[in-house]
């Protein structure tokens, strides 16, 4: 995301901390109390611009309009299924949202129990009721591969400045890596290669906190993944 | 509170039994992000004080109606161990616990922001795995510390510690024989912030004099808890930043 220049000051505050008190405005995860710009999370205090909030370090995932996510069936219904994205309240996808004209009842045809699903958030409410859609472009259902959840918190670790990171993943374990904004993170190549991304997606949310992750992570997938000596076999083919 | 001893609780020199002082609270140990099959957790030694604290959700709110429709609830669960005192306890609810988690959940309702999450319910779990007077000050410290490690948002942790009467005087932090054989036992959980007071009971008799400084000896402890939460909070982050470095 754009709040790269959390990096300068990475002060951890808990909540009820002061983050300002010299007139600055709340951003995330902060209020004012008696003029005072204080926490409501723990997390990473962030100054952007004139507000200064905090980054939280932890916490569940609150589905946005707009965000992309991944999801797992976990109930059927006549018109609609069920789907768990990892956020506090169920997500139902209505038949009208799907790719495919469904009749009544036949729901269980296209999306079973327990599949997974790429999906887009088209609505969140004031009292957090959830409206998802797979009718978009690139938006499916997922099959093969593999799911690895990580707290939502890390995936912007997880794409990097600008998709510097997921795209040196893709390119060096030679997967296709679709990331979701809930933390959920489907991995889908050759069984050896998607297990090294695996590894070091798991890697990348245990040390986020740390700096030059990128090398660390390159560094890692390397010693795992010789691939000079594959790519000089197929030249001696 | 009702039994009668010979015990000279405090000496003449204004030493308690266990060698502190009347201001001078328990020895304590505050630790987060014990558990990892919770969203937050805690632990917490408050003398021989032995608390663990689970925070699970924010989720979807289970039975139905107790959901609300406007803002989350905190719902609390205060368990003793059977073998956390020294006559077995009989192991389930009963009327002391659960009113110790109606008074925790209704203290923690006050920091959360619960408006964040309308219909969602977030489960705390405390278990007293050794009690020795002061356990629900020692589940208020650990559970809102748990909170805190689950990434809920709040306005603030609550550190909670008790204050009471014994041989006449007022003491801080009463442990077990002052507890069972003193005149007065008045736990006290603030916001720091602000010092508003979001729990305080009074079991036993007391002056309006000896009671306000109960509370004084109470508000001033507390706030020293409180630095030893938020230390506990920024050392679990400051260690897994290390490691990795």
């Amino acid at each position: 995301m754009e709040k790269r220049n959390a990096r300068q000051t990475r002060e951890i505050v808990v909540p009820g901390d002061v983050l300002d008190g010299s007139g600055m405005k709340p951003g995330e995860n902060a209020y004012v109390f008696d003029g005072k710009v204080r926490a409501s999370v723990m997390g990473v205090r962030n100054v952007f611009q004139n507000t200064v909030g905090v980054i939280p370090l932890r916490g569940c995932y609150m589905p946005a309009s707009g965000d992309t996510v991944i999801g797992i069936i976990v109930d059927i219904g006549p018109s609609n299924w069920l789907v768990d994205i990892g956020a506090p309240y169920p997500a139902p996808l209505h038949v009208n949202e799907v790719p495919w004209k469904v009749e009544f009842g036949d729901t269980s045809r296209y999306l079973s129990m327990g599949q997974v699903v790429l999906l887009k958030v088209l609505s969140v409410d004031e009292s957090k009721k959830i409206n998802v859609t797979m009718k978009d472009s690139g938006l499916r259902r997922l099959e093969g591969g593999r799911l690895v959840k990580i707290s939502h918190s890390k995936v912007s670790r997880i794409i990097g400045k600008s998709g510097s990171m997921i795209s040196m993943l893709k390119n060096m374990t030679d997967c296709r890596i679709t990331v979701g904004q809930n933390g959920m993170i489907w991995i889908d190549g050759d069984d050896r290669n998607a297990d090294v991304a695996a590894q070091a997606v798991k890697m990348i949310e245990a040390k986020a906190q740390a700096s030059n992750l990128t090398d660390r992570v390159r560094e890692f997938i390397e010693s795992e993944l010789p691939r000079e000596e594959d790519e000089y076999e197929e030249e001696e083919d | 509170m009702s039994g009668h001893t010979d015990m000279v609780l405090v000496d003449e020199n204004g030493m308690r039994i266990d060698g502190r002082t009347a201001e001078e609270h328990r020895h304590i140990k505050v630790e987060a992000g014990v558990l990892h099959n919770a969203d937050g957790s805690a632990y917490v030694e408050i003398g021989k004080n032995k608390v663990l604290a689970a925070v699970y959700g924010p989720r979807e709110c289970h039975p139905r109606h107790l959901q609300n429709p406007t803002k989350a609830i905190v719902q609390c669960k205060y368990n003793m161990e059977a073998y956390s005192v020294s006559d077995r306890k009989r192991p389930g609810p009963d009327r002391r616990s659960v009113e110790i988690s109606k008074l925790i959940s209704e203290a923690l309702e006050k920091v959360v922001l619960t408006e964040l999450y309308p219909r969602a319910s977030i489960d705390v779990y405390i278990e007293i795995l050794q009690a020795n007077a002061g356990t629900r000050c020692a589940g208020l410290t650990a559970a809102s510390v748990a909170l805190a490690d689950a990434g809920i948002p709040m306005r603030d942790i609550v550190p909670a510690i008790a204050a009471g009467k014994a041989d006449g005087h007022v003491l801080l932090d009463l442990n077990k024989e002052e507890d069972n054989y003193g005149q007065a036992d008045v736990p006290v959980a603030i916001i720091p912030s602000t010092d508003e007071i979001v729990l305080l009971q009074m079991d036993g008799n007391m002056t309006r004099q000896e009671f306000d400084r109960a509370i004084e000896l109470a508000v001033g402890a507390c706030h020293e808890v409180y630095d030893l939460q938020k230390d506990a909070l920024k050392r679990r982050y400051s260690k897994t930043s290390q490691e990795s470095e």
